[in-house]
């Protein structure tokens, strides 16, 4: 599990910001969770996956982990509800309800 | 300043002027001198004219400017004549040396009667008898190393030829062209 | 053992980049910069040195190329002019802001336009907001000295920024002068081992150069203005380490004849050479001239001059770049900027000149001494006149009639 880097925050003085603006840990948009923009949330029909894996690379926020080779559940983190999953799902195993 | 000797060269483009001023600036640095080699910059064409310059001093140089009052003019290509300003700072006391095969008077005319020494090198014949090709800034080089009083003859034979011989190594014959160019010039200068 | 040698300004640079050994030199060709790349490039070709030189298509490439390598954990160089530093010119802030301390050697040639290839200050002038330190050389020898010593300032733990080695094109770049150069043990020992203190390669992952909002991007540059300020003291360490080990004293500035000196020229680069010997001449004639030499103009040393400027009646600053505020060359403003807060009472006069490589001779430097001679005399001619001058420029179309 990936430990939060520790960021500079807003009250940080010139001192003690990161040197180049340098982040330290990296890859640290993953703990900045933007999911809670979703007006329409997916979701995924486990029996009806063929895991065809079209859906995965097609996910503009990488919502759609992989494990094992095989899709699994939406991290919904990251998940902005845009459908194109839904979309390009050859057997519909992708519906999208409203989000509440 | 008064040690610093003060050299201006004439040439066109492709002549080997630029070498010759550099390698003047390399011999003059051999005997523990202090140097200067530097060629003029600009549009730059096979055949067009070029001047460089030379300082040569027993005190350290740290003058950056072009020079106005040269003691020694070199005319790699004597076409220039008339088409540069090669007397441009000249009093009538300096020296010039002049890549031709006329005699002293006729050039004298064509300098404006200068008054000042005049050596003449046919560094045409020369190159063309020795390396096989017009190219006369090896026969002018060893005229003005001669000129500013550098070193002995053969102190300057010697010098060339470990020179030579790092520049074109391998290649033999380039080497005794060249060198052969240098042991003429320094006869026909002597007589 | 040192050896002496008879080497063009670039040859000088080149062979300084042989002994450093660097391990990534991205270049792209411009005159009068491109026999470096051209000379390094042979020596790797040779197997001289373990760098690896990458060509690359444009100079924006070179710099973003050096941003790349640098950030990577690897000591990276490179050289260019004019147009090519103008070229890169989004890629200089990026490398400062990304605190890398990439070694530029910058021979200095005018901008375009009008073109040109001849030397003027304009193009690392006209760089001196981006964050890197500058240096300037007065001839091989000092170009020479300064890459040297350049890589030990940026890489220095309080300092952290991009160096920028310049020297003047065609001047002292293509003119073969006597130098004494180190052995390249001298060298490796004195530069040693990078060790970055930020590397995408270190054991630690680590971003570089992220988004930052208005909530960060002011502390940023008060950052990076600290190691600025920083590298003033590290520039005078460098600098006496380095005449220890040569016998040749490097500071912020040289000062020739300022002691008893009644009237200072402020001055950079080559022309400071043609300078000493105007100075010897009016000296001999009892008149007391002396010189302030800006070696490094980013930090400016604003200290130094002061300090150097105390006893002086009248002081020209020449500059070789023009800024075109239509108040004064770039060094003149730092110049006056510091005179406000140490001695406002200093008769000055700013002397834009050598623009487009125009010859400078010792009868143009005896002038400008006459010149704040003269005019010093009277110091109503402060408020009267305008300081802001041209030097050697044709006032007239009757030849004859200028200086």
């Amino acid at each position: 599990m990936k430990r939060k880097p520790a960021l500079p925050g807003p009250t940080d003085s010139w001192r003690e910001i990161t040197p180049g603006g340098t982040i330290r840990g990296g890859a640290s948009a993953v703990f900045f969770k933007t999911g809670d923009w979703r007006t329409w949330r997916p979701v995924w029909n486990q029996e009806a996956c063929r895991q065809c894996l079209l859906c995965f690379p097609v996910c503009p926020d990488s919502s759609i982990p992989l494990a094992e080779g095989k899709r699994t559940d939406f991290n919904f983190n990251h998940c902005k509800g845009c459908g194109i999953c839904a979309e390009i799902c050859p057997v519909h195993a992708i519906s999208m309800i409203k989000e509440r | 300043m008064n040690s610093t000797i003060e050299i201006r060269w004439h040439g066109r483009g492709g002549q080997g002027t630029k070498t010759a001023s550099l390698l003047l600036a390399d011999v003059a640095f051999h005997t523990g001198k202090y140097v200067q080699g530097f060629p003029e910059y600009g549009p730059e064409r096979m055949g067009a004219p070029i001047t460089a310059y030379n300082r040569i001093s027993d005190e350290p140089i740290t003058i950056h400017s072009n020079i106005d009052k040269p003691d020694i003019v070199v005319i790699v290509d004597e076409t220039l004549i008339g088409a540069v300003p090669v007397r441009a700072g000249l009093k009538g006391r300096e020296t010039i040396l002049i890549n031709s095969s006329r005699d002293v008077e006729t050039l004298r005319r064509s300098l404006n009667g200068f008054s000042g020494e005049l050596f003449i090198v046919d560094g045409r014949r020369i190159s063309e008898e020795t390396i096989g090709a017009n190219f006369p800034n090896i026969p002018m080089l060893t005229a003005v190393a001669k000129a500013c009083g550098l070193m002995t003859d053969s102190e300057f034979v010697e010098f060339m030829k470990e020179s030579l011989g790092r520049k074109f190594s391998g290649k033999t014959q380039i080497i005794e062209g060249n060198l052969q160019a240098v042991i003429q010039t320094l006869e026909e200068l002597r007589s | 053992m040192n050896r002496k040698s008879c080497l063009s300004g670039n040859e000088a640079v080149a062979y300084a980049m042989k002994q450093i050994n660097p391990d990534v030199v991205p270049a792209f060709p411009i005159t009068p910069s491109t026999e470096i790349p051209m000379k390094f490039s042979s020596y790797v070709a040779d197997g001289l040195v373990d760098t690896e030189f990458v060509a690359v298509e444009s100079e924006h490439s070179a710099m973003s190329a050096c941003i790349g390598s640098q950030a990577a954990g690897a000591r990276t160089m490179s050289a260019t002019s004019a147009n090519g530093l103008a070229l890169m010119w989004e890629m200089l802030y990026i490398a400062s802001s990304f605190r890398l301390p990439i070694i530029l050697c910058c021979v200095n040639r005018a901008l375009s336009g009008p073109i040109n290839i001849n030397n003027d200050h304009g193009d690392s002038m006209g760089a001196r907001d981006a964050g890197w330190i500058q240096i300037y050389s007065e001839n091989n020898q000092e170009a020479y000295d300064n890459l040297i010593q350049a890589v030990r300032i940026g890489e220095h733990s309080e300092v952290q920024l991009p160096v920028m080695v310049c020297q003047d094109g065609f001047i002292t770049s293509h003119a073969v002068e006597n130098i004494e150069l180190l052995d390249d043990m001298t060298v490796k020992d004195f530069v040693g081992t990078y060790r970055p203190v930020n590397s995408l390669l270190g054991n630690e992952s680590i971003a570089m150069g992220p988004y930052e909002s208005a909530d960060f991007y002011i502390e940023h540059k008060r950052q990076q203005a600290e190691a600025i300020i920083n590298a003033v003291q590290v520039v005078a360490e460098i600098g006496t380490l380095y005449a220890e080990l040569t016998g040749r004293p490097y500071g912020l500035i040289e000062k020739v004849s300022m002691d008893d000196a009644d009237y200072a020229l402020v001055v950079i680069g080559s022309t400071a050479g043609t300078s000493r010997a105007a100075i010897r001449i009016l000296r001999a004639e009892g008149i007391k001239v002396g010189m302030i030499k800006i070696r490094v103009y980013r930090p400016f040393p604003e200290a130094e001059v002061a300090a150097a400027l105390e006893g002086v009646t009248a002081a020209a600053v020449l500059d070789k770049a023009e800024g075109l505020s239509g108040t004064g060359g770039p060094l003149y403003a730092d110049v006056c900027t510091t005179l406000h807060r140490h001695r406002n009472n200093l008769f000055t006069r700013n002397f834009v000149y050598g623009l487009g490589g125009r010859d400078v001779k010792v009868s143009d430097i005896i002038y400008v001494f006459r010149e704040i001679a003269r005019e010093s005399a009277d110091p109503g001619n402060m408020q009267r006149m305008i300081p802001y001058r041209y030097l050697g420029v044709r006032e007239n179309t009757h030849p004859g009639e200028q200086t």
